[in-house]
């Protein structure tokens, strides 16, 4: 596999908290990797690290000569108050999308997570489930080469969360890269290839996610997949 | 009580009457204040949306120096302009002075800072909740803010409108650029205040009347506009 994206000893301070660690890791062009930790173990800004979005010490280097075409879906998708269809060319035209490209590549976006019939409603009429689709399409409209997402699933329901997951598997399956962070041990289990264990802003275990559910995990790590891992304030 | 029914009266009858003299001092004072406003409002929603996102050393100054001039006296900015345009003022070549012109340069003075404020507050508890997604888009800093005044172009009416009511209303700045010339810058404000001194006072109550009236009728042709626009989102917002 040909890496992506490197992060190297990279550590984030925010006031008195240090949110990341010395963190070292590399994102393979084709991974899914799934980010998973308790509250406050740094997957969130691990996520901004990689997208290059947080002040950091230490390196994070693009293994292309290429320009990274990134994108990121938050946990509450914010839309602005515009339509559905003028949300999806304000995401193409931000990401320097030809003019020209633009009916067409929101058009194909639309169809893809299935709001083609909704192009002129609001975006903030839509449910949350679509909101959260609409931002999907926003960001596979711009044909990123590494997508984020930030506990994607976290506010929806079960059917809307079942409908994002599978357009999730359908980009994961045309060669997209693509970096979760999720509370969802059996989302990361269905969805990733692998598997990031944070705690305390530094990762502890860095596995193939069959792996990962295997019984080789020892200490914290066990005990977070076991729901045994006790919260405290050290 | 007899005063106010006696204001009323005299207010409905210079309506209905169409009185000429009505009309083109509602007509001035509507063109001024609504001039004075649409100049503010290039600058002050600009300034406004940049100062939520610039930071440089004296920012945090700036911003309390512009909440600060949300009370800037009307009479004071008309003393300053006059003292501009005066004929021994820096622009006093012009010939500005006692024209609706001067009138517009002393209301966009005093309605600038509200626009400004109020939009930098706007954009930015606006970025606090979509200043992420919007950069993770690749927005510059003053893209974000200008997309905010776009979103919350509703509200950005509001604010519009809040200095629309401010620079209709006042009348020191007005009074001492303008003069009260009859015909040419007397406005509803300025009416009020010379029949007040004459002693007309049912006369200046009904001008009064009238000049709320007008504004009532601006803010409800507003309002019913943002009403349709809130129908159509199928009332989330």
């Amino acid at each position: 596999m040909t890496p992506l994206l490197i992060l190297d000893k990279v550590s984030v301070r925010f006031g008195d908290v240090q949110a990341l660690r010395d963190v070292t890791l590399t994102v393979q062009r084709g991974d899914f990797v799934a980010l998973v930790g308790a509250n406050g173990s740094g997957k969130t800004t691990l996520l901004r690290a990689l997208h290059g979005v947080v002040a950091h010490r230490g390196t994070r280097r693009v293994a292309s000569d290429d320009l990274l075409r990134q994108a990121m879906v938050f946990q509450r998708p914010f839309v602005l108050r515009l339509s559905v269809w003028h949300n999806l060319r304000l995401a193409l035209w931000l990401a320097g999308v030809p003019w020209a490209a633009h009916a067409q590549r929101g058009a194909e976006a639309l169809v893809r997570v299935g709001l083609a019939d909704l192009k002129s409603r609001p975006a903030r009429a839509l449910s949350g489930g679509q909101q959260q689709r609409l931002a999907l399409a926003r960001a596979w409209a711009v044909q990123p080469d590494i997508l984020f997402l930030d506990e994607p699933t976290a506010s929806l329901d079960p059917s809307a969360k079942k409908e994002v997951e599978a357009l999730l598997e359908g980009f994961a399956a045309e060669g997209m890269t693509i970096v979760m962070s999720t509370h969802n041990l059996g989302q990361a289990k269905r969805l990733a290839s692998r598997v990031v264990y944070l705690d305390a802003g530094q990762v502890q275990a860095d596995l193939p996610t069959p792996w990962f559910f295997s019984d080789s995990l020892q200490g914290r790590a066990d005990k977070f997949t076991k729901g045994e891992l006790a919260w405290s304030l050290e | 009580m007899s005063g106010f029914g006696e204001s009323i009266r005299t207010a409905f009858e210079l309506v209905v009457h169409a009185d000429a003299v009505l009309a083109r001092t509602v007509g001035l004072s509507l063109a001024v204040s609504g001039l004075a406003c649409a100049v503010a409002a290039g600058f002050g929603l600009v300034g406004g949306a940049w100062l939520a996102v610039a930071r440089f050393p004296g920012h945090r100054l700036l911003v309390i120096v512009l909440n600060t001039l949300l009370a800037l006296p009307s009479v004071v900015v008309g003393l300053v302009v006059y003292l501009l345009l005066s004929r021994s003022g820096p622009l006093g070549s012009m010939g500005l002075l006692f024209t609706p012109t001067a009138m517009v340069i002393a209301q966009t003075i005093l309605v600038l800072p509200i626009v400004a404020a109020l939009a930098r507050q706007l954009v930015g508890d606006s970025l606090r909740d979509g200043g992420d997604q919007l950069r993770s888009m690749g927005a510059g800093p003053l893209t974000c803010a200008l997309l905010m005044l776009l979103h919350d172009r509703w509200a950005v009416v509001t604010v519009l409108l809040t200095a629309f009511g401010r620079a209709i209303a006042e009348v020191g700045a007005v009074m001492v650029v303008g003069g009260n010339i009859d015909g040419v810058t007397r406005v509803m404000t300025t009416s009020i205040a010379l029949e007040t001194s004459k002693g007309d006072l049912p006369l200046a109550m009904a001008l009064g009347i009238v000049l709320l009236g007008v504004v009532g009728l601006v803010n409800l042709g507003i309002g019913l506009i943002q009403r349709g626009h809130g129908s159509a989102l199928a009332g989330v917002r």
